[in-house]
């Protein structure tokens, strides 16, 4: 419970964005509202809102990344503020310093967000458990944990392609077991209400409790995609893997890869989403993944939109009662 | 709480009003611009007896307001929807009352970030004391003199209807 309580001030509003867990279908829903907002600033010729001038956000990516940190990036700057970038692999913790001794030294440099991206699961949250009052913290993916921005973008695509989440059905396909997206997919396709949720894959690659989360379980792709509204397909995390948990990856694509045949089981009007970067051949057929059912890019450019938003409603929060300004 | 019903009159008028500057300018193919919530209903009234050809163009001013660091994120911010390029064309901004000029500084900071327009004239139901900026209206419905605690409020879309409540 403590894990969870540690993103929301003492008013209740978002400090942290660490995970979508505890997060309120009315506080999902804000985002997306919020984000909708953002997505006419593209149409502008300066392609800027003023909300975030003055303010430092920091990006902390301890993995590779290029879409998230990219899109983070660019939503950071079109908000105005300004924005540092720290190489891991460069950086004073390769020479020892520890990672609390650099954060802070950065927030004695007045910064004012960190957007942390990390292999071990629960890194955000540390980090957030010893930032300052007035800093804030962004989780941009933490091991298998948690994505929590990646899945507020899915929704926010899945909403604009087809309105009402209650009645969809929707598929997660491929290696829920490894996906910190799957679990923050998850979480917020539970909170916000769909008709039916089916994870889609092999036991290896599910995890353990998988049925505690209210999902249908399938194990064979066209039971599974039978009637779907939405398909997610997620990328096979093959430096996640330790042992034989697969055949090959030729097996694989014959028994779970998304091909234009076995998608005909879906509905005719179903979208294909993958969070990337894709491995073509593996989880998807190239032509599914460019063909006219994918709105994978979509994914991409609402992400800036929607990335905009929760910065600006962790970072626009008046000062809480208690709390630094 | 008083109470003005008929505002209709108002809003007839300061339609004549904005049709004869644009005569006089020579003005063709203006954009009308309403802010959010109440700027925009007015805006809606102008627009339908000024028969614009441009359709009606909406400013949630959310982004560019200046107290965000004080007051956060609006939660019911709207998306802002200029149907037309802003550049080189005269702009109809229209809002329900100008008190501090802030709304408008902001909502011509946003313009501006669409393009740069030819000319922008300030529409507003009504005015009131309390200025922050040197911002004036061209057209305006009607002055209001109020109290030190008194404000102005305009409730709609139907009917649209003006009162002076006291602040607590």
């Amino acid at each position: 419970m403590r894990r969870h309580s540690l993103q929301h001030d003492g008013e209740g509003r978002l400090r942290h964005l660490l995970t979508i867990e505890g997060l309120k279908r009315q506080q999902i829903v804000d985002i997306l509202d919020t984000a909708e907002s953002f997505i006419s600033v593209s149409d502008q010729q300066v392609r800027k809102v003023p909300l975030l001038r003055g303010k430092t956000v920091v990006n902390l990516f301890f993995e590779a990344s290029t879409r998230t940190l990219t899109t983070f990036e660019l939503a950071a700057k079109r908000l105005s503020a300004d924005v540092l970038k720290i190489n891991i692999n460069t950086s004073a913790t390769v020479k020892g310093e520890s990672l609390l001794d650099m954060l802070h030294n950065l927030e004695a440099m007045q910064c004012d967000m960190f957007v942390v991206r990390h292999a071990d699961s629960g890194a955000a949250h540390l980090i957030a458990q010893h930032v300052a009052p007035h800093v804030s913290v962004i989780n941009a993916g933490d091991g298998s944990h948690a994505h929590p921005t990646q899945a507020l973008l899915d929704m926010f695509t899945i909403r604009r392609r087809k309105g009402e989440f209650a009645p969809l059905t929707v598929a997660i396909v491929g290696d829920i077991k490894h996906s910190r997206v799957a679990r923050s997919q998850i979480h917020a396709l539970t909170t916000l209400g769909v008709s039916e949720l089916r994870v889609v894959a092999p036991k290896t690659l599910l995890p353990a409790d998988v049925e505690t989360l209210g999902v249908h379980v399938f194990h064979d792709l066209d039971e599974g995609l039978r009637d779907a509204d939405v398909v997610i397909m997620l990328r096979l995390q093959k430096e996640r893997m330790q042992g034989a948990m697969l055949p090959s990856e030729g097996e694989y694509f014959r028994t779970y890869g998304l091909t234009e045949e076995r998608l005909e089981a879906a509905k005719p009007d179903a979208i294909v989403m993958h969070p990337g970067p894709i491995n073509r051949g593996v989880e998807i057929a190239s032509s599914v993944a460019d063909g006219p059912q994918s709105v994978i890019l979509e994914q991409v450019s609402n992400g800036i939109a929607v990335r905009m938003a929760v910065m600006s409603m962790v970072l626009g929060r008046a000062p809480a009662e208690g709390e630094g300004a | 709480m008083t109470e003005q019903d008929d505002i209709e009159p108002l809003i007839r008028q300061m339609a004549d009003e904005l049709r004869a500057r644009l005569e006089a300018a020579r003005v063709r193919d203006a954009l009308m611009v309403g802010i959010h919530t109440g700027g925009l209903w007015v805006a809606q009234r102008l627009h339908g007896l000024l028969g614009l050809e441009q359709p009606l163009g909406e400013l949630d001013i959310s982004f560019y307001r200046d107290d965000f660091s004080r007051i956060g994120m609006n939660p019911q911010v709207r998306p802002s929807r200029l149907p037309v390029s802003v550049d080189g064309r005269h702009i109809i901004l229209v809002d329900d009352i100008l008190h501090t000029g802030r709304t408008i500084r902001a909502a011509m900071n946003e313009l501006f970030d669409y393009g740069r327009p030819a000319a922008i004239t300030l529409a507003v139901l009504g005015e009131r004391s309390g200025r922050e900026l040197p911002i004036q209206a061209d057209v305006v419905g009607r002055h209001f003199d109020l109290g030190e605690h008194e404000h102005v409020k305009l409730s709609g879309p139907e009917p649209l209807r003006l009162s002076i409540v006291e602040a607590p």
